[in-house]
C-alpha cells in the first residue's frame, strides 16, 4: 500500500534540499536470529534521484548502511511544484519507487 | 572520586522522595501530591542546567555528545513509518464497521496523555494499550500481541497525536486507585534480579551515568518518549517491551506484558509526569 | 547476486505484519526483459535505480586500502577541506549518524570508509555536475573504528579521518 520511500525535498531559491528515508532491513549478513542462524544479507545497492529526466544524486550502499537507511543531500535547479524521481534496487533484486514533489 | 561524592549523594537524595511515602503511609495515608513535589524536587535540583520539559528526553537530556545524535536523527526519524502504520489502522474499520475512534473520547486523538487511568468498574489501571485492546474485543477482534509491532504502531501514532500535551494523570479519591498507585511506587523502589537493581538505582540514583553502554535516562518523564524506536532494536518498542527488557536486563524474571504490577508502575511513573510533555514516539540508542 | 533472474519470486521477502508491499520489477528495466508473465508492473517511475552501476568490487574488499584502490585507483591524501561530521561516541554502532562536505571544487564523488568494518566501504556517492558536494547518511559500525571521508575532486582523492568509539557494535554484537 504506501511506498518504502519518505521524502521531504524543499526548494530555497535554486537549490533543493532532499532527504529522503527507506524502510529496508538493511541486513548485513553478519546478525544471527533468534535460533542462531545468520541472516543473510539483504541491503538496497543503489538508490537514485532523477529530476527533469537527469539523475540528480545516485547512492551505491553497502551492508554498512544502517537499517531504515537515511539520505540527505542538496542540487540546484529545481523548483517548487518540480517532481522528484526516487527508486532504489537491492541486492535480491526487489525495488520500489516514488515520484515526490518539491515543496 | 567525584563519581564517589555524587552516588553518596544519590543515595541521600534517592531516600528522600521515598522516604516522604513513607512517612505519608505512616501517616496512614499515601499521599501521591507529596511524592509528586519531592520527586520533581529531587530531578531539577539535581539537574538544574536542565530545562523541565527536557527530562522526557531521557538519555538526551543528560548527554551532550548523544543529544547531538539524537537531533540529527529525529529530524528525519525511523518511527515514521510505525507513525504511518498507526496511522492507517487507525483509521481501518473493524469487520462490525466500527473504527478506534469510537472507543474514545475526542475520536482517540490527542489523548494519550491521559493514559493510564484508574478504572473504577474493574478497579484496575487502564493504559492505553489495553485500553486498544479493549476496544479490538469490543469489536469482535482478537486482541493485538502488547510486544508486538501493531500494537506498537497504533501507540505510536496516538502519542503522535499527543505530541506537547503534557501528562495529564488522575489518581480518584479510591483507595483502590490509591493502592494501585502505592503498588507501581514500591515496585520501582524495589531490587530485584540477579543485579539486584530497582528501577531507581538507575533512573533515580544515576541518571546520566553509564550502565555498560547505555547513558541512563532519569526516572522523570521516562514514560512521554514511549513507544519508541531502539536502533538496538532495529525497530519499534511497546511500553511492555521495554519493562520486560528492563526486568530482563537486571536478570529478573519479567513479568507478562501488562501485567497488572506493570501497569501500576506505569501509573505511577505517569502520574509523577504529570505536567510534563508527551515527546513519543521517540528514537532512543 | 543474481539481479537479472527473470525467474525470481516477485513476493517481498519482509515477514513483519502489515509490511508495505513493494514492487518488484525483476528483470524489468527498461526494454529488452519485457514481456515477463506475473512481474507485478511499475508503478509510476520510468526508470528504476540501476543495480548494474553498483560497484561490486569495491564494496566486497575486506582491506580499506583494496577498497580504495578498488573505487578510485588514487591513493588520498589528508585535506582539511573535507569535512567529516561524526560523534567522538556513538550512541549506538548499529545507527551512527555521518555526514561529509567539503569546500573542494569540481567534485565527482564522496565515499565512505570504516576501517574496522568487515567491508571497509560503506557508501559511496557519485556527484554529478549541479548537486552540492554533501551528502549525510547514518552508518551501521561494527566497533571502534576510524572513519574517513573521501572526496574525489578535480581529479585527485582527498580525505578526512576521525576516530569513532563504539560501544554496542551495529552488527549484532
Amino acid at each position: 500500500m504506501a511506498s518504502t520511500i519518505r521524502v521531504r525535498a524543499v526548494a530555497s531559491g535554486d537549490t533543493t534540499e532532499v532527504q529522503a528515508l527507506v524502510q529496508h532491513p538493511m541486513d548485513s549478513g553478519f546478525v544471527k536470529d533468534a535460533k542462531g542462524q545468520l541472516i543473510p544479507p539483504h541491503y538496497i545497492e543503489v538508490m537514485e534521484f532523477q529530476h527533469g529526466g537527469k539523475t540528480v544524486f545516485t547512492a551505491f550502499w553497502g551492508p554498512a548502511v544502517a537499517k531504515d537507511p537515511y539520505i540527505k543531500f542538496s542540487f540546484k535547479g529545481a523548483h517548487k511544484g518540480d517532481d522528484l524521481t526516487i527508486s532504489w534496487v537491492d541486492n535480491k533484486g526487489q525495488s520500489d519507487s516514488l515520484v515526490g514533489k518539491i515543496l | 572520586m567525584r563519581r564517589a561524592v555524587m552516588l553518596g549523594l544519590a543515595m541521600l537524595a534517592l531516600a528522600a522522595p521515598y522516604a516522604l511515602a513513607a512517612e505519608s503511609q505512616a501517616a496512614d495515608a499515601v499521599n501521591p501530591q507529596a511524592d509528586f513535589k519531592a520527586f520533581r524536587k529531587y530531578f531539577t535540583e539535581r539537574f538544574p542546567k536542565v530545562p523541565l520539559n527536557d527530562f522526557v528526553n531521557g538519555p538526551y537530556s543528560m548527554d551532550a555528545g548523544l543529544r547531538k545524535q539524537w537531533e540529527e536523527i529525529d529530524a528525519f526519524p525511523p518511527y515514521q513509518f510505525a507513525v504511518d502504520k498507526g496511522k492507517e489502522m487507525f483509521a481501518t474499520p473493524f469487520a462490525d464497521g466500527k473504527t478506534y475512534a469510537d472507543c474514545f473520547p475526542d475520536k482517540g486523538i490527542g489523548i494519550r496523555q491521559n493514559y493510564p487511568y484508574f478504572d473504577g468498574k474493574s478497579g484496575e489501571v487502564i493504559t492505553l494499550d489495553v485500553a486498544l485492546n479493549q476496544c479490538r474485543e469490543a469489536n469482535g477482534e482478537k486482541p493485538l500481541d502488547y510486544s508486538k509491532d501493531d500494537m506498537a504502531a497504533l501507540t505510536a501514532y496516538m502519542a503522535f497525536t499527543s505530541r506537547g500535551k503534557p501528562f495529564d494523570i488522575k489518581i480518584p479519591d479510591d483507595p483502590r486507585a490509591l493502592a494501585a498507585y502505592q503498588k507501581g511506587e514500591e515496585y520501582f523502589y524495589t531490587r530485584r534480579g540477579q543485579l539486584n537493581l530497582s528501577c531507581a538505582s538507575c533512573h533515580v540514583q544515576n541518571p546520566g551515568g553509564h550502565l555498560r553502554t547505555e547513558v541512563l535516562a532519569p526516572a522523570l518523564g521516562i514514560v512521554a518518549a514511549l513507544p519508541i524506536y531502539r536502533s538496538e532494536w532495529g525497530g519499534m518498542g511497546t511500553t511492555s517491551r521495554r519493562l520486560t527488557s528492563c526486568n530482563s536486563q537486571v536478570r529478573a524474571t519479567p513479568l507478562k506484558p501488562e501485567d497488572e504490577q506493570y501497569r501500576d508502575l506505569e501509573y505511577y511513573l505517569s502520574y509523577m509526569s504529570n505536567g510534563l510533555p508527551i515527546s513519543g514516539p521517540g528514537a532512543r540508542p | 547476486m543474481n539481479n537479472n533472474n527473470p525467474s525470481k519470486q516477485t513476493r517481498s521477502r519482509r515477514d513483519r505484519p502489515g509490511q508495505t508491499r513493494r514492487t518488484v520489477i525483476q528483470g524489468a528495466l527498461a526494454g529488452g526483459l519485457a514481456g515477463l508473465a506475473g512481474v507485478v508492473p511499475l508503478r509510476r517511475a520510468r526508470a528504476a535505480a540501476d543495480a548494474s552501476k553498483w560497484p561490486k568490487d569495491a564494496f566486497s574488499q575486506k582491506k580499506e586500502a583494496d577498497a580504495i584502490k578498488a573505487l578510485y585507483g588514487k591513493t588520498p591524501e589528508a585535506s582539511d577541506k573535507v569535512s567529516l561530521d561524526a560523534p567522538e561516541i556513538a550512541e549506538n554502532g548499529a545507527v551512527v549518524p555521518i555526514s561529509v562536505s567539503t569546500t573542494l571544487p569540481d567534485v565527482t564523488s564522496i565515499a565512505i570508509i570504516v576501517s574496522e568494518n568487515p567491508f571497509p566501504l560503506a557508501a559511496s556517492y557519485p556527484i554529478p555536475a549541479g548537486t552540492a558536494p554533501m551528502v549525510a547518511n547514518r552508518l551501521k559500525m561494527a566497533k571502534t573504528s576510524k572513519v574517513t571521508a573521501l572526496v574525489e575532486s578535480g581529479g585527485k582523492v582527498f580525505s578526512a579521518s576521525k576516530e569513532v568509539k563504539v560501544t554496542v557494535g551495529g552488527c549484532g554484537g
